[in-house]
């Protein structure tokens, strides 16, 4: 199964670049995939590149060294990523300690407590347990952890899902100052598109393991160039909506992906070369890219296939 | 599609209550100590019209659930009443409680978790007529199935008949699960977060069936749900909950256009919304829904709230979490110093109204009286200090006195219901009186 498939993606340094799709697309593969932290019996092919080096082709021991201060991670589930049997102290003084083994215990404390204060996490609760935290300081907790080895990039995963709005405004807000507050780059994966256009700068789309568009977020937003990142947006349901409106068929099997453009059985605007080739990445202005024929390029599609495809008409639950 | 808002009541929910208990450790049982009560449904009133559409909003520990569930039957309530159909829910034996059932059904969040993965699509939608015996010939189940299947969308049945679960999508699976909840033809359906769980363009659809089949079957929806965005689209009228009670309650249009409770209003603006032109403000209430076992003096909300006053019910508590977000916030040097001076701070984890706060060592009381007004010159918009009657010191003692808590009660105020201070005029009066009173006799 190829859940990640050809994607090509730049993060530059404290940017926040927004990763949207609807579950089964890839993107915490891809996330994964970026921190070298990929399951067993998982094959991947080309390059990350990070600083200079490759984490595809880094031994296990080279992954271990950049993980935590060049690169961190933070998962959705703040309760099970924290160890219940170890005070907040403990994993403070775990994750020092290994990549950064000259402090010594005063400097520890005081790294700890300064990281764990700009995240609203009082100095009074430095020795509790994981237990006696709510679900959103579990998550400051969860950051802080990642920021006190003060990474260069910082992927995010779904890191709001758990929790209740006011909460995720909160956390969303500790986000986005992440840039000013420690320079830290952040990819954060989510299927929420109004969590990507309260923090990120620029947003990549996927669907069934390719990046389909990519731009900056005002433009996308305004204007999407990806007949799928169209319809998503449309189909959101937000204070806003007057109309429900909805995607026809299901995200593709991506053992056996559609061929051509995956996104052709489901697309409105689908033509007759969709099916037949698979599109080629193009470049628009403002620093956006989509793979799509109906951005062209022109020379690249056989004439006359530029007709709108005739498709059987999908079934009404048919869906994902 | 918006139901006619002067129906006649379907349900009515009066003054319910539903508490958990909490298992105590085994020596406190054993010496016969109370461990407490979780107050998932604090004294809650409201009524359901017949065809309407209302929506249950609250965040998670609101008790929105729980509620949905005690309209069922499926949870006891502790005390009060849930009228329908002329009888009263909270007092059905187990038996008519089954007959009860009939006539209203329930669709949850997880369609994963709803289905038995054992059994076929057709055997889990068909499920209910046998257990009620409503049909007698097994053709007389499969007919009615599929005509249930098709009334979801799932046609032709005769695809989905020998499906398992592990078969069907998400939605497909939320479509089989409302087939399920309809092949009885109830009138009510308690829907808890139907379309949390779904994808965002598959979310849209399920709404859809709802409503056509709100149409198709003349049903009554209580629409639980987490989401403000899919209930604005969706109810009729609309019910905030906030730790086991209901804040505010009225038509949707009302609601969302001029929310009155500061929780309904935190709520509105802390939505993310996929417009990249919107900023979420940053001024949202701090910290998060308290534990329900020990709920906050006075209104529930008022830890939290931006506009709380003199009569909001702030206590020893409120101080706690008041130092906690200033230490945190501290260079470490200032804070051992601040921190040095507090003695066990332990007095300030009760519900108290006054407390005696000890200093670490003798002839200290001045000092930490002085970080304690240094607090509120710094921030005197913290509506904290509008709720500390007194503040004095003597030798090794502060001592700190709050105002009387008044409990918010639910009053009506232009077209809605609200319960907060802010709208009743009684409390503002008394708040009023209070801030005169201190005036007259200044803090020693």
């Amino acid at each position: 199964m190829r859940a990640v498939d050809g994607v090509s993606l730049d993060i530059g340094a404290g940017e926040v670049l927004g990763l949207v799709g609807e579950s089964g697309c890839g993107k915490s593969t891809l996330g994964r995939g970026i921190l070298g932290l990929l399951p067993e019996g998982a094959v991947s092919d080309g390059e990350v590149r990070y600083a200079g080096r490759d984490i595809v082709t880094a031994s296990a021991k080279e992954l271990r060294g950049l993980r935590g201060p060049e690169l961190g991670l933070i998962f959705q589930e703040p309760m099970t990523r924290l160890n219940p049997l170890m005070r907040i102290e403990d994993h403070f003084a775990e994750a020092l300690k290994r990549h950064e083994p000259d402090l010594n215990k005063r400097e520890v404390q005081r790294r700890s407590l300064e990281t764990l204060g700009r995240m609203g996490i009082p100095p009074t609760r430095f020795r509790q347990y994981p237990y006696e935290f709510s679900g959103g300081m579990r998550q400051r907790i969860m950051i802080a952890l990642a920021l006190v080895l003060r990474p260069k990039l910082l992927v995010a995963d779904e890191p709001t899902t758990a929790l209740d709005v006011i909460v995720e405004a909160q956390i969303l807000g500790i986000l986005a100052d992440l840039k000013r507050e420690f320079g830290t780059a952040l990819l954060l994966i989510t299927h929420n598109l109004g969590i990507i256009a309260e923090a990120c700068d620029r947003v990549a789309v996927m669907y069934a393991g390719r990046i389909v568009e990519e731009g900056p977020a005002r433009q996308l937003f305004a204007d999407p160039a990806h007949p799928y990142t169209r319809e998503l947006l449309r189909s959101t349901i937000s204070l806003e909506t007057t109309e429900l409106h909805s995607i026809a068929g299901a995200p593709p099997n991506l053992i056996e992906p559609p061929s051509g453009c995956r996104f052709h059985p489901r697309c409105p605007d689908a033509m007759e070369v969709c099916p037949r080739k698979f599109p080629i990445p193009v470049r628009l202005e403002g620093g956006r890219r989509t793979e799509c024929w109906l951005h062209g390029p022109e020379q690249e599609i056989p004439p006359g296939t530029t007709r709108p495809l005739e498709r059987e008409r999908l079934a009404v639950a048919d869906e994902g | 599609m918006k139901a006619e808002q002067n129906g006649a009541p379907l349900v009515s929910v009066r003054d319910l209550k539903t508490y958990y208990s909490i298992r105590g450790s085994f020596g406190s049982r054993l010496i016969g100590r109370e461990a407490g009560s979780v107050r998932a449904v604090d004294d809650v009133t409201f009524d359901l019209r017949q065809g309407e559409v209302l929506g249950l909003v609250g965040e998670s520990g609101s008790g929105k659930t729980t509620l949905g569930r005690t309209l069922l039957g499926l949870v006891k309530a502790t005390s009060g009443s849930v009228i329908f159909e002329g009888r009263d829910v909270t007092k059905l034996s187990e038996r008519d409680l089954r007959e009860h059932r009939r006539r209203m059904q329930i669709v949850f969040q997880d369609p994963h978790a709803s289905l038995n993965p054992a059994m076929t699509i057709g055997q889990s939608v068909g499920h209910p007529l046998t257990i009620h015996g409503v049909v007698n010939s097994r053709e007389q189940v499969r007919a009615r199935v599929a005509e249930a299947l098709e009334h979801v969308g799932l046609a032709p049945a005769e695809q989905f008949f020998d499906k398992y679960p592990g078969d069907l999508s998400g939605g497909q699976k939320q479509r089989a699960v409302i087939a399920r909840a309809i092949i009885l033809n109830p009138v009510l359906l308690v829907a808890d977060e139907p379309v949390s769980m779904l994808d965002m363009s598959v979310r849209a659809k399920i709404l859809d069936l709802m409503l056509a089949l709100k149409r198709d079957f003349e049903l009554t929806y209580l629409y639980i749900t987490h989401d403000l965005a899919t209930a604005k689209f969706f109810c009729d009228r609309i019910a905030i909950m906030y730790l086991g009670r209901i804040v505010e309650i009225g038509p949707s249009e009302a609601i969302y256009e001029n929310p009155k409770h500061p929780y309904t209003q935190a709520l509105l603006r802390a939505i993310p919304e996929p417009d990249p032109l919107r900023v979420i403000p940053r001024d949202l209430p701090r910290g998060e829904v308290p534990d329900a076992s020990r709920p906050p003096l006075g209104c529930n909300f008022h830890p939290r709230c931006p506009k709380a006053f003199e009569v909001c019910g702030w206590e020893a508590r409120d101080l706690a979490e008041l130092l906690e977000r200033r230490w945190a916030f501290m260079g470490a040097e200032q804070y051992e110093r601040e921190r040095a001076v507090f003695g066990d701070l332990d007095a300030l984890a009760k519900d108290a109204l006054t407390v005696s706060l000890k200093t670490r060592d003798r002839r200290q009381g001045e000092e930490l009286l002085a970080i304690l007004e240094l607090m509120r010159d710094e921030d005197p918009d913290e509506p904290f200090w509008k709720g500390v009657r007194r503040l004095h010191a003597d030798e090794q003692h502060v001592e700190i006195e709050w105002w009387e808590p008044i409990d918010p009660r639910l009053l009506p105020a232009d077209g809605v219901s609200v319960e907060c201070h802010l709208y009743d005029e009684e409390a503002l009066v008394e708040a009023e009186r209070r801030r005169s009173a201190e005036a007259a006799v200044p803090a020693s």
